[in-house]
């Protein structure tokens, strides 16, 4: 089983990410849950929300405390919440942001850890949606970091969960996030 | 259709599929997007032949699905929490009047203090209302279950109440193979009422009873309730016939075979559990499960047989009796006088914390060797309850 803990803020489309990431799993004939932290949601609060994906039937409930990998959406949540807490040894992390992980006050566990990413998902999103709504961005980035799910799900998930129109800037945005991604990664191998 | 879909969505297609022709509802969190789903389907006119009624409380929706269903209409409506206790009044005229209604219990905490999360304090309130009450482990359970209780409220005159665990299932998003439409008129004909307010046809019903005949009604309403077993068990059976898969029925049991240990609770913690139960019997502990899906009329006796090679039970549950102790345990209890099998109570979940497998396995452990009290809060903060109990003391 891969679970996965997305933070956010209230707005940003914290839950449904978690739910795309549960309907590209579902498209690959797999098994899946998303769940949100089901606090008072308010715009700007930091948000929760959980996915699990397995090959077969989930039947826990608990929310996710050791997490393989977690999705940062907002980066000034570093110093406000652990968002890193109970994250698997060599577990991955896919942070929005711009800047690097010194500057982020990140160093010391990131530095140590080749699965931790930083991608400019708002700025992405700002490019190829005009609004900075970074979920289904960092979906596609999340692909090419953990190889969980391919691109091509989380696209089709996309296209299910959105009208044409803002599903097609989504795919472009998320497909780019993705290549960024395998360069990155490529760079540093 | 095999969907990958919020639970609450899951449910409102359901019902939608059963034709229900009055839809009466007041939202409330965590039912709200069952009742928003539905509203939707009304307005777009995917539910056809159907009324939704919007009202300005909880005791108004329970008031015009009576209403609605003494006319004959197949009627629905869904709350939780302090809503359900709004229309308290209402929902005991809903049994005692014999309609068929069926409601959603999004089960929430109740306050004070505040608290919008899950536990069972809401629908556990009602269990001597006199409806019909059936609990939901997943999704894909909540969904049949409203399937199963339209046919089980119309064959018996009684309404039926199908629980699910506010948040954790209303709003997981996961795989259900939601119920088609065929299938559903295969399974649950058009409601053929027994009788109905009709102004061409006038007749009364909730006439006033006196002494003289209050103890018979009631005596009535009781063998109703007992036949109940029955019709939900054969509901449950005639559903795997068309849809080809086990959900609802009575009480379901899980690796009880050789099960020295049986822990029972209702509900979505069963998944958790079921989990935990398998890593035990891993390491070779006999342990099993046996999950409450009819909770009112609550099946004693079946209950009893499931548990005849059993030394003890542990019964978790998400409501408790302040003062007393465990809700379903009395019953259990019950079911058990006179075996020598031991009963642990542990209470769990309450408004909306989250039950873990660690937690469990800690407590599981323990209760497999008679190493716990009698009753358990799970995860308690003693030093910090004891604190403020000492502070209210004045020590």
């Amino acid at each position: 089983m891969f679970q996965v803990r997305i933070h956010g803020r209230g707005g940003q489309g914290v839950v449904t990410a978690a739910e795309l990431l549960a309907q590209a799993a579902f498209d690959e004939s797999r098994f899946a849950q998303a769940f949100p932290s089901f606090g008072s949601e308010r715009t700007g609060a930091p948000v929760v929300a959980f996915a699990r994906i397995a090959d077969t039937e989930i039947r826990v409930r608990e929310p996710i405390m050791s997490p393989d990998a977690v999705i940062i959406q907002d980066s000034t949540l570093l110093k406000q919440v652990d968002v890193f807490s109970g994250l698997k040894k060599d577990g991955f992390a896919l942070i929005n942001s711009t800047r690097t992980f010194d500057q982020l006050g990140i160093a010391d566990i990131a530095g140590s850890n080749p699965h931790f990413i930083t991608v400019p998902a708002t700025a992405m999103a700002m490019q190829y949606l005009g609004r900075p709504v970074p979920n289904a961005v960092l979906l596609g980035a999340f692909a090419a970091l953990t190889k969980s799910i391919s691109l091509h799900s989380v696209t089709d998930a996309i296209n299910e969960k959105f009208k044409p129109k803002v599903a097609a800037s989504n795919v472009a945005a998320a497909t780019a996030a993705y290549e960024y991604v395998l360069e990155m990664v490529a760079a540093h191998a | 259709m095999l969907r990958q879909v919020e639970g609450s969505k899951a449910v409102a297609d359901t019902v939608a599929a059963c034709r229900p022709q009055v839809i009466c509802a007041y939202p409330i969190s965590p039912q709200t997007h069952i009742v928003e789903g539905l509203s939707q389907l009304v307005k777009n006119s995917s539910l056809l032949g159907c009324e939704f009624i919007n009202v300005e409380s909880e005791f108004a929706a329970m008031s015009v699905a009576i209403g609605a269903s003494a006319t004959g209409a197949r009627t629905y409506t869904a709350t939780a929490s302090q809503g359900l206790l709004y229309m308290v009044e209402a929902v005991y005229n809903a049994s005692g009047l014999g309609l068929p209604i069926v409601m959603t219990v999004a089960n929430r905490a109740i306050g004070a203090p505040i608290n919008i999360w899950n536990d069972h304090s809401d629908s556990m309130s009602q269990r001597d209302s006199g409806w019909i009450q059936l609990y939901a482990e997943t999704n894909q359970e909540a969904a049949d279950l409203h399937v199963q209780a339209f046919k089980i409220a119309e064959e018996l005159s009684l309404p039926v109440m199908v629980c699910m665990d506010g948040f954790i299932l209303t709003h997981a998003y996961e795989r259900v193979d939601v119920p088609d439409q065929d299938q559903v008129d295969r399974y649950l004909p058009p409601f053929t009422p027994r009788q109905v307010l009709d102004p061409t046809d006038p007749l009364s019903i909730g006439a006033m009873v006196g002494p003289e005949a209050f103890t018979e009604v009631k005596y009535m309403s009781h063998m109703k309730n007992l036949q109940a077993l029955d019709v939900i068990a054969q509901a449950g059976d005639d559903f795997t016939a068309i849809f080809n898969r086990d959900s609802g029925g009575l009480l379901r049991g899980y690796k009880l075979a050789g099960a020295e240990t049986v822990i029972i609770a209702l509900g979505s913690v069963l998944g958790t559990i079921k989990d935990v139960v398998d890593e035990m019997r891993a390491d070779g502990l006999p342990i099993g499960v046996l999950g409450i899906i009819a909770f009112r009329p609550f099946p004693f006796e079946l209950l009893r047989n499931m548990l005849s090679g059993a030394k003890r039970v542990v019964v978790l549950e998400k409501a408790f009796q302040l003062g007393i102790g465990g809700i379903v345990i009395e019953n259990v209890r019950t079911s058990l006088r006179g075996t020598t099998t031991k009963d642990f109570n542990v209470i769990a979940g309450l408004g909306g914390r989250p039950i873990t497998k660690a937690s469990l396995r800690s407590y599981f452990d323990k209760a497999h060797y008679d190493n716990v009290a009698d009753l358990t809060f799970l995860d308690l903060d003693q030093q910090l309850a004891d604190h403020e109990i000492a502070r209210e003391a004045g020590n």
